[in-house]
């Protein structure tokens, strides 16, 4: 958007194929040809500071290689991620890298994973200060730590400890605090919730907004959950077969849902109001990402589709409620309001 | 209705090197004849071993250690090895997490399907096969004919656990227990897993034991929903009554802090700590460190389930007199 100052990140024409050919020698014997996939393709968004935008969808929709890509995990394969002015696809080595580096931090999905269980916390958590050698001084190194782990609702004792002595939201807990210790500006948080239970994911929730608040960091949020989307994001985009259906603010989202794809994943969530209540289930599933559909990639499943949707490929376009739909139908004024028909099988 | 499964004071134990773990203590509950009975709570709770020792597929070093299991009024927990085999997909079917691994990915489904309609009924091999395809058209599967003979792999997770599900109904039990059979699954894919378990066992007159972390789910497919909490029920009732109006501080905290879809609140209600872990359940209520009306009472003497208007709680705050 115009009006706003300079977004802290922009992402435009983003595009991560990967090859999943079979080796050379088969495909010369067997003449196979080569196989790309497209888990990003062509995706553009921006997050302004102190926002949070959510990335919805299915597996396999590519919304975890977006965060990758984001955080520089994986280069891309065309596109750019202008970060705060400066485009990451351009930066050559790790010297170039690190002042981004330091600025943007990423939390994994599995908190037994992504913490070596072989160190202590306080190793964990000090790691990116020595990485990056913010802070001078041992003794001053401890006492950041001890202030993080306080930030993050830990105890400065706990440093001593070992990942495996803590629970799965405890270790969340230590994730978030490393996360922090480079005071990083954006954070980019692939599940964070995911592999945690309700009442301890309400925990995080609760302290991920907490620190937003007091931090104003700004956060790319991956998940598949619409409901926890709906209570940490600003902004929310959908994601299908590595393109964005939609995106939009939270509220026009959830409200006045346009795209198929969102009115299907908003219909289908099993909700605690909605007991003993009728619902159409969507017929069918999301395709191979290695052949895709011709045209949109939604028109097998979806209610509206017909002969333009399958041969050629909608363009993201602005509606009047200000969300951006990447809909033929849509931009017809094909599909009529209410509930959705049932899709064909 | 006459109870078609009955679990009285149910206890589980894995005996250790440093003592006895009680995972699972002093669990009643029954479920009638066509009934879908949820169970909920977080990981540890239990829910998923009360589960297994119902089929029979606890594994040693756990085992029950006290209470009896009735199936239509016969006793099963203590039957001999080859005795609850024989229940065991006949009268219980079972469906769990996650689809890949309870397939095996050696034979066809076709040939998995025959083989388990084979075991426990006295049809021919090509009625068997009717028998076979009949279900996964049955289960949703497009071109059952074709699909019959492929193998595991070559199906996906929706489809893998419509098989799984063809594999549990397909000598009609009495009872299937569902394990977290729609947790592996995206959200689409859920919403016809859930739909077909509910038409499949209204058509047939099952009835489910649905066991999940996930409180949407129960409350589409539930009837009556059981809360577990350290090897506990908290609370058993009609869902609704549960969802809307929890009695037990623990559910009451629990619904809270689940996000809700049409809910723009702008913090989650929050139970602060976590769950104990097994060798350290406090003494009296199991929940009471956690409890925000936690008395004296709680912290020596363990509460039994008490009525509390339309559900049941164990939880003192419910003791009359």
């Amino acid at each position: 958007m115009a009006e706003s100052p300079r977004p802290l990140v922009k992402v435009s024409g983003l595009a991560r194929y990967f090859d999943v050919s079979a080796p050379w020698l088969n495909r010369v014997l067997d003449g196979q040809p080569r196989l790309i996939l497209r888990a990003v393709d062509g995706l553009d968004f921006e997050i302004s500071k102190g926002e949070t935008l959510a990335l919805v969808g299915e597996s396999g929709c590519g919304k975890s290689t977006v965060a990758r890509l984001v955080v520089g995990l994986y280069r891309p394969s065309t596109g750019s991620i202008v970060f705060d002015g400066v485009d990451m696809a351009g930066l050559g080595g790790r010297a170039e890298m690190a002042p981004i580096r330091r600025r943007l931090q990423m939390i994994f999905q599995d908190p037994y994973a992504s913490l070596n269980p072989r160190w202590r916390v306080s190793a964990i958590v000090s790691e990116p200060i020595r990485a990056f050698r913010l802070i001078e001084g041992e003794s001053k190194i401890v006492e950041r730590v001890g202030q993080l782990l306080r930030q993050v609702g830990l105890s400065p004792v706990d440093g001593e400890k070992y990942p495996h002595e803590f629970s799965g939201g405890q270790r969340q807990r230590i994730s978030i605090a490393r996360a922090l210790s480079s005071q990083p500006e954006f954070l980019v948080c692939d599940e964070p919730t995911s592999a945690l239970d309700v009442s301890v994911q309400a925990q995080i929730l609760n302290l991920m907004k907490d620190l937003q608040r007091q931090l104003g960091l700004t956060y790319l949020f991956i998940s598949h959950n619409l409901a926890v989307v709906r209570h940490i994001a600003d902004r929310v985009g959908v994601m299908y077969l590595g393109r964005l259906a939609e995106i939009g603010p939270k509220t026009t989202l959830f409200t006045l849902p346009r795209h198929p794809y969102t009115r299907m994943l908003l219909d289908t969530i099993p909700d605690l109001d909605m007991t003993g209540c009728k619902r159409t289930p969507v017929a069918g599933e999301v395709p191979n990402p290695i052949n895709p559909p011709s045209g949109c990639a939604f028109h097998p499943r979806c209610p509206f589709a017909n002969d333009r949707c399958k041969t050629e490929r909608p363009e993201p376009k602005a509606n009047e409620t200000g969300s951006i739909t990447a809909c033929h139908a849509v931009e017809e004024g094909r599909p009529p309001a209410g509930p959705l028909p049932a899709a064909a099988a | 209705m006459a109870a078609l499964l009955e679990v009285e004071h149910l206890r589980i134990e894995f005996p250790t090197r440093r003592g006895t773990l009680v995972a699972v203590d002093d669990v009643s509950f029954s479920i009638d004849e066509g009934e879908v009975l949820g169970v909920v709570g977080e990981s540890g709770a239990g829910k998923s071993l009360t589960g297994t020792a119902i089929i029979g597929l606890l594994e040693p070093p756990g085992r029950v250690a006290a209470g009896e299991i009735r199936l239509m009024g016969r006793r099963i927990d203590d039957l001999p090895y080859e005795e609850i085999r024989k229940i065991r997909g006949k009268q219980i079917g079972a469906v769990f997490q996650d689809p890949l691994t309870s397939l095996n990915p050696l034979y066809s489904v076709g040939r998995q399907l025959i083989e388990t309609i084979q075991t426990h009924t006295d049809l021919s091999p090509t009625q068997a096969r009717t028998r076979a395809l009949e279900l996964l058209q049955e289960v949703g599967i497009p071109a059952a004919e074709r699909r019959v003979d492929h193998y595991p792999h070559q199906f996906s997770g929706g489809m893998r656990q419509r098989v799984v599900i063809a594999l549990a109904l397909c000598v009609n039990p009495k009872l299937v227990i569902a394990d977290e059979p729609t947790t592996a699954l995206d959200v689409s894919i859920q919403a016809q897993i859930i739909a077909l378990l509910k038409r499949l066992c209204r058509d047939h007159g099952t009835a489910i034991m649905l066991i999940t972390h996930d409180m949407g789910v129960i409350a589409e497919t539930a009837d009556r929903v059981a809360v577990m909490y350290a090897g506990r029920i908290a609370e058993i009732g009609p869902v609704r009554s549960v969802i809307k109006e929890a009695k037990h501080p623990y559910s009451h905290g629990l619904m809270g802090s689940i996000p809700k879809i049409n809910d723009t609140k702008e913090r989650l209600d929050q139970i602060e700590g976590s769950m104990p872990r097994l060798t350290e359940i406090p003494p009296g209520c199991a929940f009471n460190p956690r409890c925000p009306h936690v008395f004296e009472r709680c912290r020596v003497e363990r509460p039994e389930l008490l009525d509390a208007g339309a559900t049941r709680a164990s939880c003192w705050l419910y003791a009359h007199g």
